[in-house]
């Protein structure tokens, strides 16, 4: 059975990630996005590890993909991009080495392993013991990782207080502006 | 799956004691009737609960209300829901017709998924909330998955996605700006309704909503365990999150003619009504399993599984009738009072209490004087609140001083 729910659930992983590339609507491919974020959870699930898989679905597709949405749909999806123009030259060569280079990574380090494919989920129940899910991670993050998971939530503040600071200079230098052509 | 080996890890499929002993054919059944039975039981309810909404604030009002079709009106949802049926489907021109279709099934589905996670009954005095179904041991629940309560809000987060897909996709700019209203109070609300719930996780040390009812028995109950204040912010975010007044400003007709589902007619309105009472439905349910105990009660009959099923149903009652009570009593929140309520007050507010919750327990747990411990969170929250009352102060003023911010 976890063998058939993995197929089903890469099929959808993958169906997903290439609606994200191919769709035309910025709309469409974020909908893809959020197909393949609920793919990968029941893969999470399916190897025992149900507190990411709440958490994928919690963060990634209630919160990330719905502030994609959101930026979306206020700048608007109307205007069809020319594809025919780069934004930036030798973008598109650039891309598909780092794709090509990524892929080959993932590979490699598939056929390296010694964990194989199809049989992981022994591997997690073996980590995760008799503890649940919850009490494994707040272990790890609170003992051994404990400097990195700070460091982490102030990176995260930083950047909130920055990106704050950053948009209200660029809205007062706009209004600068505005009032100078006004007079 | 190779028959006769049992599963290496059972749960996958949750922690209800049916699915220990190997899945076979009786247990799939087993589980097919308990979905089969909430989906039933929900479809009713809903049909009720509009019923029961139009006739309290008919009273409230001094009207009658519904009272043609059936016994005091009783079937006019129905009748509601046939006319609505053979309506004519309309789909704007300018819409995107794929989204236009897929949104109001993703406001109906979640308020489903979140329902099978509600213990509706069971003995939890000495039984663990087990009960005998077909002689089988099994839980009053359709599913009880190890993240429990994680499930409800990824759930109530992927709700947005219905309300906010739905307006955009109708191509016309009163909708969507509905959305964008909406998908942003909801987003907002989230966050004091997770931190509210993480009172009760600290308490329950469980995420299973099987296990936090267990630890509620009997008298045990989570909204005096964790002393009154989650439960009212619960109750708060969870009006804003169900989108109903005082917080109803996706439906704010005077402004957006009818709110994000303005262009939808026929079926796919009815789904959108539908799942709105669904989602008071279950959030209800889902407020009396985490503060009122559940199915917890003084069992008064002889039936084992029947007492709880009553207490869950009697405490439900009192939430949806409140829901009515707000919607007949309090007039609509302007948008910016209801961002500063969420942001201001509701997130500082549930932060600062699971705070000295967790003081308090952390206290018993050293054998520090609890009473001080207490004292002392309190004395650091109240400076920390003074200064952010202090920095908002002069941030207002310097606003006043200089509006167009030209002198920073």
């Amino acid at each position: 059975m976890e063998t058939a729910v993995f197929i089903v659930c890469a099929a959808i992983v993958l169906a997903g990630a290439l609606g994200v590339v191919l769709a035309r609507n910025p709309v469409h491919a974020a909908l893809s996005l959020v197909g393949t974020l609920f793919g990968m959870a029941v893969l999470f699930l399916n190897l025992e590890a149900h507190f990411l898989a709440a958490v994928q679905i919690i963060v990634y597709a209630g919160a990330i993909v719905v502030l994609f949405l959101f930026v979306i749909m206020l700048l608007g999806v109307d205007r069809l991009e020319d594809l025919s123009v780069e934004p930036i030259t030798g973008q598109r060569v650039l891309a598909a080495i780092v794709g090509l280079g990524t892929f080959g990574l993932a590979v490699a380090f598939l056929v390296n392993s010694d964990i194989g494919a199809f049989h992981t989920k022994e591997l997690t129940l073996e980590v995760s013991g008799q503890y649940s899910n919850l009490r494994q991670i707040a272990d790890a993050l609170f003992t051994d990782y404990v400097y990195a998971f700070e460091a982490t939530a102030a990176l995260l503040t930083i950047s909130v207080v920055g990106a704050v600071v950053m948009s209200r200079r660029m809205a007062r230098s706009d209004e600068a502006q505005e009032t100078a052509e006004d007079d | 799956m190779i028959v006769g080996v049992p599963l290496p890890g059972p749960t996958v499929f949750g922690l209800d004691p049916l699915y220990t002993g190997g899945v076979g054919l009786a247990e799939v059944l087993i589980t097919l009737f308990k979905v089969g039975v909430a989906f039933a039981l929900l479809m009713v309810a809903v049909m009720l609960m509009i019923w029961f909404e139009r006739k309290v604030i008919s009273d409230m009002q001094n009207r009658i209300g519904p009272n043609l079709a059936g016994p005091f009106g009783i079937l006019q949802t129905l009748a509601d829901g046939i006319k609505l049926f053979f309506k004519e489907d309309l789909i704007p021109e300018k819409s995107d017709r794929l989204v236009f279709k897929l949104a109001p099934y993703l406001s109906l589905v979640p308020a489903f998924l979140v329902f099978a996670v509600v213990p509706v009954g069971g003995n939890f005095s000495g039984g663990n909330g087990r009960v005998s179904l077909f002689g089988h041991e099994t839980f009053l629940q359709v599913a009880d998955p190890p993240v429990g309560i994680l499930l409800v809000l990824a759930m109530s987060s992927v709700a947005v996605y219905g309300v906010m897909l739905a307006g955009w996709s109708s191509g016309s700019k009163y909708p969507l700006l509905a959305s964008v209203r909406a998908s942003a109070q909801m987003v907002s609300y989230e966050a004091a309704l997770g931190l509210s719930l993480a009172a009760v996780l600290l308490k329950s040390g469980s995420l299973s909503t099987n296990q936090i009812v267990s630890e509620q028995s009997v008298w045990n109950w989570n909204l005096w365990v964790t002393w009154v204040v989650p439960m009212v912010i619960f109750l708060i975010a969870a009006t804003a999150e169900l989108n109903r007044p005082p917080f109803d400003l996706v439906e704010a007709e005077q402004e957006l003619v009818g709110g994000f589902h303005t262009e939808y007619s026929s079926i796919r309105f009815a789904l959108f009504y539908l799942a709105e009472f669904m989602n008071m439905i279950t959030m209800s349910a889902i407020v009396v399993t985490l503060f009122l105990g559940g199915p917890n009660g003084p069992d008064f009959t002889s039936v084992g599984w029947l007492s709880g099923v009553l207490w869950f149903f009697v405490k439900l009652m009192l939430f949806l009738f409140f829901f009515v009570w707000l919607r007949a009593t309090l007039p609509r929140f302007r948008y910016d009072q209801l961002m500063d309520l969420g942001w201001k007050l509701l997130i500082p507010l549930s932060l600062g209490w699971l705070l000295v919750l967790a003081s308090y327990d952390v206290a018993g747990d050293r054998g520090w004087n609890r009473a001080a411990a207490v004292i002392v969170a309190l004395a650091i929250m109240a400076a920390l609140a003074s200064l952010l009352a202090l920095a908002l102060r002069a941030a207002r003023q310097r606003r006043e001083l200089d509006p167009q911010g030209e002198f920073v």
